[in-house]
């Protein structure tokens, strides 16, 4: 039986509003039993990209913070989105230790932090347009009690 | 965020007591600088056994005071890092540079 869900959340870009976002998102991705350490880092993961929107995107304008959460199987796959003035080069901000605000204690790790955290990571970006991240996490301990299913995920994970 | 002070040896210990994120990062860190500042410190240890989440902005947040610390004469160091705290401190490559200790009062 395949198993499927999804959720939207839209927030003002407040930084108070960034444990709301990834506490909310963590409460959603529990409906696939994950590990402790699997929803502490899906929690990061939200929380950096939702920092980068608030920081970055509308730097300090404000405007909306989307998420959009699909459980599909055994995996999370998050879009987290702005409307912000978007990235110029993707490639540079995702290098380690690369920030535009190093004056605000930026670290530069966000995007470094989301891609070793998720399986997947990808940016779209239109300068004056806005950003959108996917990423995606394969649940591991789901499929472990049930037999049929157990069948499945090695079918599916070939 | 809790804060202790021992005369004797010039320590200032952080207790850090909240999740480490870009919100809560500000008011750490201005409480933080003015502590530090108060009391000169010649080792500041940041505890983080009751930190139940951090994100990047722990990483800036340490970068920062350990600046601001060894400006000042003093040396920093962390203590009680939980494995994905651990992680993230990792990754950036501070632990190269900041010592983990295990114990506060050695």
């Amino acid at each position: 039986m395949e198993f499927e869900n999804e959720m939207k959340l839209e927030f003002i870009s407040k930084s108070a509003n960034e444990a709301f976002a990834r506490i909310s998102v963590a409460a959603f991705a529990s409906q696939l039993d994950p590990t402790i350490e699997e929803l502490a880092d899906i929690k990061t993961a939200v929380s950096e990209a939702v920092t980068n929107c608030i920081i970055h995107g509308y730097d300090k304008r404000q405007g909306i913070v989307k998420i959009f959460a699909r459980l599909k199987e055994n995996e999370i796959i998050l879009e987290i989105s702005d409307k912000g003035k978007g990235i110029e080069n993707i490639d540079m901000a995702k290098e380690p230790l690369y920030t535009t605000k190093p004056n605000l204690e930026r670290s530069g790790m966000g995007f470094t932090i989301m891609e070793s955290f998720m399986d997947k990571v990808d940016v779209e970006s239109v300068v004056g347009l806005g950003t959108k991240v996917t990423m995606s996490k394969k649940i591991k301990n789901k499929i472990e009690n049930d037999d049929d299913e157990e069948e499945f995920s090695m079918i599916t994970n070939e | 965020m809790e804060t202790v002070f021992y005369e004797r040896d010039k320590l200032l210990v952080f207790r850090i007591t909240e999740e480490i994120d870009d919100y809560s990062v500000q008011k750490i860190r201005r409480k933080a600088d003015y502590e530090i500042e108060r009391y000169m410190p010649k080792r500041v240890v940041f505890d983080f056994d009751s930190v139940t989440f951090m994100d990047s902005a722990g990483i800036g947040l340490i970068i920062g005071r350990y600046k601001f610390v060894k400006m000042l004469g003093g040396n920093l160091e962390l203590t009680n890092l939980t494995s994905s705290i651990k992680r993230i401190f990792e990754m950036s490559g501070i632990l190269k540079l900041i010592p983990v200790t295990d114990s506060i009062t050695k």
